[in-house]
């Protein structure tokens, strides 16, 4: 009698703490959580990825998102895929001042290189911060007429009639249509996944190896106000970032023709502002600037040192504007050089996670 | 029997960890809780993120100058009553003029009695708080002060143009540590002393003014034309920063 009610109590004890609703949901195609590796150094130094609650990291999601962004389906005529201009080898960029389109058509901007995109959380994309989160920005080349020049109808008409597509959602995104937002929910998966974290300076940071002098010295140049004062701008150590993902006019034109965030903001006080890149991987991401009018890092260092030209709305940061610019020795721009290429992650460009 | 008392006491054990209402001692007092809202302006004109580049403005030292940038930090809030008992509120405040989401500061431990009191903060970081690298929110707002200069965070970020009327030129207001020789630093944080005295009698939202003109106006008269860019590395122009922000800040309205 005594085990029976101690048996009783505990199947009692037993029911009172089994109250999830596990086993009351039907079984529905579940994708498989993949949370974002955070590197140690960003974990110690920076806030928390932005990383959309409608949107999570998923095994399958990720894999969809490589496949479309791989994937000549997306262009109207198969020709290109988002990897054709943001090339894995270029840090995923390309070697072009603009790019060339489906129907031969030039682009006016130069493609922007993509890594730790997850860490923009002001989530303004593009060149000219158009569009808000990489899910909307996804959305864009696909219709744009210098572009993809698809509609995104094409595009899903495609992927429903697809040997493997129609799977491959179900797995990410359960059972249901496949529509434009599940697409670009897959691809921005994928793009949060390309984190770049490995370069000299970070295993510098983490004190794995030494600078050399002349990269010690770059890096004194860069944090100098009364040298290079990229700083301001463009991270420091830690921020390892290297870019503040906000808008700055850095003193290229006089007359300001492409105007950049003021379009979208049609504030005139934006004219001419352009997002600051990150300074990582520039080993592979030349020609340089919104328009990659710089064939080379040289020819940067040169247009800050003395190549600035005024207009109405320069940053104040380009406080050497009326000298045209911050005037570095040959030894200086060298140096510099030198510590800017050491942001370089050549397992970044290499990570076979990140090729088709 | 005793089998089944033991487990019955075991389970009430198991059960009986939530979290109880009267946890809490029953306070002598109600307490109320605090919001510090700061507003900015030039000399009595608003400024905020509608206005903060397009503003032309005069400062003391007569120059007609813009404003494109202005990002402050301050710290170490305490409000204290007449009794001299204070009450210290975590945190810090980054406020950035562009974002008008950041000009509201709500701490996080914050419940005090109704009274009478006045309040003070500090000027960016003070010692304790001016860690190199040790806040991610702030470094993620690259809002670090080289480590050549001692290191830690800005304070201030103020830039802007200068004799737009003319010929504009750039200014980079920023403060921070201050470099007194190679290696040599001093720390360059205010304590500010709001002399009002603050009636709370409810929960509260206490305006806090930012007079962005009084930078260029007490004690030091500023000349731009002198000291416009490059101040960071200037140990005088820190300094002198710092004795002018004394008198940016003043108490506004209490909401309750």
């Amino acid at each position: 009698m005594t085990k029976l009610l101690t048996y009783s109590f505990l199947l009692f004890c037993f029911l009172l703490t089994a109250c999830s609703d596990e086993g009351t949901e039907e079984y529905v195609n579940k994708p498989t959580a993949q949370p974002l590796e955070i590197p140690p150094l960003f974990a110690q130094l920076i806030i928390n990825p932005v990383i959309p609650f409608d949107n999570p990291q998923t095994i399958e999601g990720i894999a969809l998102g490589k496949k479309l962004f791989f994937d000549p389906i997306l262009s109207a005529n198969n020709t290109q895929a988002c990897a054709t201009c943001h090339n894995p080898q270029n840090a995923f960029t390309d070697s072009s001042q603009f790019s060339v389109g489906i129907d031969g058509n030039l682009g006016i901007r130069n493609s922007m290189p993509l890594f730790n995109l997850a860490w923009n959380y002001d989530e303004q994309f593009f060149w000219d911060g158009r569009s808000f989160s990489l899910e909307h920005q996804a959305l864009v080349p696909v219709e744009d007429p210098v572009e993809m020049h698809n509609t995104w109808e094409t595009v899903i008409s495609r992927l429903q009639q697809h040997p493997e597509y129609p799977n491959l959602f179900s797995a990410a995104f359960g059972d249901g249509i496949i529509n434009k937002e599940k697409a670009t929910k897959a691809i921005a998966q994928f793009e949060r996944t390309l984190i770049s974290a490995n370069s000299k300076f970070d295993n510098y940071l983490l004190g794995l190896v030494e600078l050399s002098p002349q990269e010690t010295n770059g890096l004194n140049i860069f944090m100098d106000e009364d040298r290079g004062d990229c700083f301001h701008c463009h991270g420091n150590p830690n921020n390892p970032l290297w870019t503040d993902n906000m808008f700055h006019n850095n003193g290229l034109d006089a007359t300001i023709t492409d105007i950049g965030l003021g379009a979208f903001t049609g504030d005139p006080a934006d004219n001419g502002k352009f997002k600051s890149p990150s300074l990582r991987n520039l080993k592979y991401t030349a020609p340089f600037m919104h328009d990659g009018r710089f064939a080379s890092l040289d020819d940067v260092i040169n247009h800050y040192s003395e190549g600035l030209k005024n207009s109405p709305t320069i940053d104040p940061l380009m406080k050497k504007v009326a000298q045209g610019g911050v005037q570095l020795t040959n030894q200086d721009k060298a140096d510099l050089k030198a510590f800017l290429l050491s942001l370089s992650d050549a397992s970044f460009v290499n990570n076979p996670d990140f090729r088709n | 029997m005793k089998k089944i008392i033991s487990i019955f006491v075991l389970a009430l054990v198991i059960f009986s960890c939530g979290k109880d209402n009267d946890d809490n001692l029953t306070p002598a007092q109600p307490q109320v809780a605090v919001t510090f809202k700061f507003t900015h302006n030039w000399d009595g004109t608003t400024v905020n993120s509608s206005n903060l580049q397009t503003e032309v403005v005069t400062n003391a030292n007569g120059e007609i100058m813009n404003m494109t940038r202005l990002r402050y930090l301050v710290s170490r809030f305490i409000l204290t009553n007449e009794n001299g008992d204070s009450f210290n509120f975590d945190g810090y405040k980054f406020t950035n003029l562009a974002d008008e989401s950041t000009y509201n500061f709500v701490p996080e431990n914050n419940g005090i009695p109704a009274g009478t009191y006045s309040l003070k903060f500090i000027w960016g970081f003070n010692e304790l708080d001016n860690i190199d690298g040790a806040h991610p929110d702030l470094n993620s707002a690259s809002w670090n002060w080289p480590a050549m200069l001692g290191g830690g965070y800005h304070f201030l970020q103020f830039d802007g143009m200068y004799n737009v009327n003319t010929t504009p030129l750039p200014y980079n207001f920023h403060n921070g540590t201050a470099l007194v020789s190679a290696d040599v630093f001093e720390q360059n944080f205010a304590q500010i002393t709001l002399p009002s005295s603050l009636e709370i009698t409810n929960n509260a939202t206490i305006e806090v003014k930012m007079n962005i003109a009084e930078f260029f106006k007490n004690p030091n008269t500023w000349d731009l034309n002198v000291l416009d860019t490059s101040l960071m590395p200037n140990y005088d122009a820190q300094k002198m920063i710092q004795a002018n922000v004394q008198s940016v800040f003043s108490l506004g309205t209490i909401t309750q």
